[in-house]
């Protein structure tokens, strides 16, 4: 019935949804410099688009994934053709803050990642053998020169705005640095200029339970299986960071799971305990125990005003409008760098917004809480993409 | 008449003070409205800063740049003298440390407008006295112990208080705004009796 009135295209036809590209892949031929002075000869790009290009080009934006993120930010067919929910599938589709109905939507994954692109997983054409930890190290920054690269195959010189959560917040500020030109926006949410003590610290004890795992072999590990229980633990840690003592306690508080009393033995019990073993046991199934310790190396040596005095220092060449936005209840990437980033960006002259958003849900926020981003995030792209037609973007 | 529109009638008076192309940070900018005239009319660079978050969506869409602040914890971030003017319009009376926010503006702009209600206006005073009761009026309609306007001033305390920190009034422009609905008028004889509003130019001493 469907199929028939998109056939006939009758004007009563239902909104057809905009297209996505599904799995893509670009083969970056040049190869690619890195910050650590080693250079990458082979480098595959897995992408995805949604939406259309227009024909100015001024409507392109691209979202940068976060640690365990993929390419796959929307919804549309997987690698196997199946229908799936995208990462930030509350955010970013058809009518949707991120609306694909109006925008080119461009989100692939890291450099250094394990879903598509060349990272510690891929292959090294030396030896026809997987890296492991013979791949060079890479930084937020050779992630966004990765970007680069594909956005020049994909024939976009300038992008409406780069959007980013956490990690990929770091690649959206990233790119207002490095690419000053390139962006006319930039949207920065929970994330920060560069990590503290803190965050580093629960980096390194993910990295350490990896290392330490049994099966981690120094990382050739790709034959034998991964290291599932160092991988898990990891991701327990990561969780925990995720979310906030709030809600933790509404979420699972002290319940028991499928038992009236304590086991008096080591099993699993409290509800929490269950979710973490849980989220453990799923990301095992699908990250890279290498590629978890590539990118939070990668976030821990992050650094926005690096090669600078002062962080206003370091951005005083940014020409992008910025949108900032942090959660009061993430203590992970706390609002108070956010606002070092914000009074930074001020003193640099730049056009910044911020504000805090209310919410008890911590880092995980910016993937549970679309419409208070969408307040802020729709008008702010409604507003950039309309002056971005008028300067002609692109103008072909 | 609603306190918008009352804003609209003093914020006219702030854009006439401000010559084309000043580089203009807006305090309490709301939803941008100011902000977007001073840029489109007249060229300014405009910045603003405002707390509420419907305000800030508002802004955004109008192509504004807004920084959500608590404008007690000061103007983080801004450096000394980056601004030629800083608007604080009918916001001193609702924030706790005037002082400091006044010293703020100063810091960072050349000049600071400020535009406030007169608590000295003769209605209040006539309110207060006849009454004997805590003045409620449709441009101040709460009850005291139920109000966002926590200091009150008048046009002659307003004149000690920038003196007291290091400023100094280059133009007073008293008002009555309350006559005929958005109609404004300049008082010339008696301000701190008759006008109920009044817009500062400040600099520092």
């Amino acid at each position: 019935m469907e199929a028939e009135h998109r056939a006939g295209g009758s004007p009563a036809a239902p909104t057809i949804a905009p297209p996505a590209s599904g799995p893509q892949v670009f083969e970056l031929a040049g190869g690619l410099d890195l910050a650590s002075g080693r250079r990458l000869e082979h480098v595959t790009i897995a992408y995805e688009t949604f939406g259309e290009l227009d024909q100015r080009r001024a409507n392109a934006i691209l979202v940068c994934h976060a640690l365990s993120g993929d390419a796959h930010v929307a919804a549309g067919p997987d690698r196997f053709g199946e229908q799936r929910p995208g990462w930030w599938d509350p955010m970013v589709g058809p009518g949707k803050a991120i609306d694909t109905e109006k925008y080119f939507v461009i989100c692939s994954n890291v450099l250094g990642g394990c879903s598509g692109t060349t990272g510690p997983g891929s292959a090294d054409p030396a030896t026809n053998a997987p890296y492991g930890l013979r791949f060079p190290l890479v930084t937020v920054e050779d992630m966004v020169d990765a970007q680069a690269a594909l956005l020049d195959h994909l024939g976009i010189e300038r992008l409406a705005c780069v959007a980013g959560g956490s990690m990929g917040g770091m690649q959206a500020l990233a790119w207002a640095r490095r690419y000053p030109e390139r962006v006319a926006s930039v949207a920065g949410i929970a994330t920060t200029w560069r990590l503290a003590a803190q965050a580093i610290a629960f980096n390194e004890v993910g990295r350490t339970a990896i290392l330490g795992d049994p099966t981690f072999s120094g990382g050739d590990y790709y034959d034998e299986g991964q290291p599932s229980h160092g991988l898990a633990v990891a991701r327990m840690i990561g969780h925990i960071t995720y979310l906030s003592d709030d809600s933790m306690r509404e979420k699972f508080g002290r319940r028991l799971r499928e038992r009236a009393g304590h086991a008096f033995e080591f099993v699993t019990e409290f509800e929490v305990e269950s979710y973490l073993a849980y989220q453990g046991r799923k990301f095992v199934e699908r990250f890279d125990a290498n590629t978890y310790l590539y990118m939070t190396k990668a976030m821990d040596y992050f650094d926005l005003s690096a090669g600078h005095e002062t962080l206003a220092a370091a951005l005083a060449g940014v020409r992008s409008r910025l949108l900032v936005l942090s959660f009061s209840s993430d203590w992970l990437f706390p609002t108070y760098q956010a606002r070092e980033l914000v009074d930074a960006l001020k003193a640099a002259g730049a056009e910044v917004s911020f504000a805090e958003i209310e919410s008890p849900y911590g880092h995980d926020a910016f993937l549970l809480e679309p419409e208070q981003q969408r307040r802020y995030l729709e008008p702010f792209l409604a507003r950039v993409v309309a002056e971005e037609c008028k300067r002609g973007g692109g103008e072909r | 008449m609603t306190l918008s529109d009352l804003l609209r009638a003093d914020l006219r008076l702030v854009t006439e003070m401000v010559p084309e192309g000043s580089r203009v940070l807006d305090l309490g900018c709301g939803d941008g409205s100011l902000m977007a005239h001073l840029r489109d009319e007249k060229g300014c660079t405009v910045r603003g800063v405002d707390l509420s978050p419907e305000d800030i969506a508002s802004a955004l869409g109008r192509g504004l740049s807004v920084v959500q602040t608590d404008l007690d914890e000061g103007l983080t971030g801004y450096a000394d003298r980056s601004f030629d003017y800083v608007v604080l319009s009918q916001t001193l009376q609702v924030v706790r440390r005037p002082a400091f926010v006044l010293r703020e503006m100063l810091r960072v702009g050349e000049r600071g407008i400020v535009t406030f209600p007169n608590f000295g206006h003769w209605r209040v005073r006539g309110y207060l006295a006849l009454r004997g009761r805590m003045p409620v009026s449709r441009s101040i309609p709460f009850t005291w112990y139920d109000t966002p306007n926590i200091h009150h001033t008048t046009i002659t305390d307003f004149r000690d208080f920038v003196v007291a920190n290091g400023g100094a009034i280059e133009r007073e422009v008293p008002l009555v705004t309350r006559e005929w609905a958005g109609a404004v008028r300049p008082v010339s004889v008696w301000p701190n009796l008759l006008a109920d509003t009044a817009v500062a130019l400040v600099r520092r001493a």
